[in-house]
């Protein structure tokens, strides 16, 4: 192994922004050896001349077959690499593959070492998908608001009403049909897209 | 209806009885509820095999061996009751290496021995000139793939470790590695072959059924613990996926079962490609040249659904071949033990087709296949990685 105080870790994750939120807090953990890959493209020789202590990768990236290979007796490898999968430790096992990051470890580096890494490595990509789940809602309450604002402006024009009066309309019809003011705004311009 | 069930799978032309038994109702008519989960690597629909988030996967026959063996990954046992197919490989090489190969080739170019011997003077000759030696994709380290590729170029002299490189490459990367001279040939399942000659990147040297003629490639594969828990829910998945096989089997199905296949959700390609897989008419060059064979991809003719033990004992033995396992009775017994033709016959109340080729495999080199004396047969090829 490297430096006895900072493994030499290296994440391959084609998304800049995950692989950035785990850098950082890996950096800030102090973990200093951190090196990320998101080029796929001869990934076992840019891992071979890295020579890292641990591989990080996600699990939605086809590349994990790739590192397999490090298992195989080749003239390649420079020493074993084995996989934190600890049978006895499932719990940790189910928890990053839910997170979506799986990792693998230089045969000989400590249990007790890997487990804060694995444990922030788990965390961090936790807070990503959050963090994702949160950017989508949002982009979708932005494209409700388009359209809402698109069927507002067509009940204005139909049927003479003022802003307010055409979103209290199109809000009671929501409630009354048990639908979301968005839905009911959709089917306003596809209806007046059919009518032209 | 049980509890539901989530099978993993990859988009592959050969998942396609898992798929349509799913799809096309056969599942449901089991009294199955079934989800199932595209995976992008073998190593999650392994792991995740392993960790019980599936009950059930679309798996490479080689993994569920290894799985079992515990080589190069931790042991759990796996059953395979149901053969989701034999062949449906190929091996695909750039225009280039395809130019040197038909330079080289002295006799039937659908002939592997021609070709591997061929390929074995290639190599020679870009030695002397210094050139770099070629390189090959393949899918996994205990692929049919590897070991196709391996008992190919072996069979002419070729040495796999020393003469060549053979690389582990994802299926979807395979095509634009082979356009950016990343790889010069391939070994993959369908579609990607005939999308590279689709794109003018490939030519298409040899259906894997020129090598062996009955090659075990995908198994549907639960874990042993859970199957024994399971009998009936075992039961009714093999008969559902049986049905689906012998519905694509029947070629008024194909464009519907292509159809189907080719959804985003499955495998996500032109069905056009899925149906000349399925009925074995393949485009092999960018020319148009067309190819037909009746062995291309067998879903589940000719008995090709049963799981046979004597295919598990061969792929162990490609293991040992290369390095990748030792020897030992009792591996070669737990190998044989994963392929349950027991499972299989009780859940469909009859006994399978038994195989027209004398030793099951019908390889193209070398003495017939003997799984009672894996060492003697070993011993017959020349080249070849055995652990002392």
């Amino acid at each position: 192994m490297g430096a006895e105080s900072s493994p030499k870790i290296v994440i391959v994750d084609e998304s800049p922004i995950r692989a950035a939120i785990l850098e950082e807090g890996l950096r800030e953990a102090g973990f200093t050896g951190v090196v990320h890959i998101s080029e796929m493209q001869s990934l076992l020789t840019r891992i071979y001349a890295l020579d890292p202590d641990v591989i990080l990768i996600d699990l939605e990236n086809p590349s994990r077959d790739v590192l397999e290979q490090m298992f195989q007796v080749s003239r390649a490898v420079r020493r074993p690499i084995a996989m934190f999968v600890d049978q006895s430790d499932s719990a940790s096992i189910q928890a990053s593959v839910d997170a979506g990051v799986s990792a693998y470890i230089v045969d000989g580096l400590k249990k007790e070492r890997i487990k804060p890494i694995l444990d922030l490595c788990i965390s961090r990509f936790n807070a990503f998908s959050k963090l994702q789940d949160e950017l989508d809602r949002t982009k979708s309450a932005l494209e409700d608001r388009k359209v809402i604002d698109r069927a507002k402006g067509i009940l204005m024009k139909l049927k003479g009403l003022t802003e307010d009066e055409a979103y209290v309309l199109l809000r009671s019809t929501a409630m009354r049909e048990k639908k979301k003011i968005g839905e009911i705004a959709q089917s306003i311009l596809t209806a007046s897209e059919l009518l032209k | 209806m049980t509890h539901p069930l989530h099978i993993g799978f990859i988009p592959l032309v050969d998942a396609a009885a898992l798929i349509v038994a799913v799809d096309k109702g056969f599942t449901t008519a089991e009294g199955l509820d079934v989800t199932l989960v595209r995976e992008v690597s073998w190593s999650n629909v392994r792991d995740k095999l392993n960790i019980g988030l599936f009950d059930a996967a679309h798996l490479l026959a080689p993994v569920a061996i290894a799985s079992s063996l515990g080589l190069g990954h931790v042991k759990v046992p796996i059953a395979a009751p149901f053969n989701l197919g034999l062949n449906g490989n190929a091996i695909t090489v750039s225009p280039a290496l395809h130019a040197a190969i038909m330079a080289e080739v002295d006799g039937d170019r659908f002939d592997p021995m021609a070709t591997a011997l061929a390929l074995s003077r290639v190599v020679v000759a870009r030695r002397k000139c210094g050139a770099e030696p070629l390189t090959f994709g393949m899918t996994f380290p205990f692929s049919t793939h590897n070991y196709q590729l391996r008992f190919w170029m072996a069979a002419g002299g070729v040495d796999p470790d020393e003469d060549v490189r053979l690389v582990v490459l994802p299926p979807p990367y395979m095509v634009d590695s082979l356009a950016s001279g990343q790889v010069d040939a391939f070994c993959v399942g369908a579609p990607w072959n005939s999308v590279a000659v689709d794109l003018g990147v490939g030519h298409i040297l040899h259906f894997v059924s020129d090598i062996l003629v009955r090659a075990a490639e995908k198994v549907l594969a639960v874990r042993q613990d859970w199957s024994e828990k399971n009998p009936q829910t075992v039961a009714a998945l093999i008969r559902a996926a049986f049905r689906a096989a012998e519905y694509i089997e029947q070629p008024q199905n194909r464009a519907e079962a292509a159809h189907i296949l080719a959804q985003p959700a499955r495998i996500g390609v032109d069905a056009d490609v899925i149906r000349r897989t399925l009925d074995g008419r393949l485009k092999i060059s960018p020319d148009g040249t067309m190819r037909e064979s009746n062995r291309y991809l067998l879903v589940g003719r000719e008995g090709a659904a049963r799981p046979e033990p004597v295919q598990a004992a061969w792929l162990y033995a490609q293991m040992l071949r290369w390095g990748q396992a030792s020897f030992s009775a009792e591996a070669l017994k737990t190998a044989m033990a994963v392929f349950r033709p027991d499972l299989y016959d009780a859940a469909l109340g009859r006994e399978g087709k038994t195989a027209d080729a004398p030793d099951m495999i019908g390889a193209f080199a070398g003495p017939a296949f003997d799984a009672n004396d894996i060492s003697s047969h070993l011993a017959a090829f020349a080249i070849g990685h055995r652990k002392s």
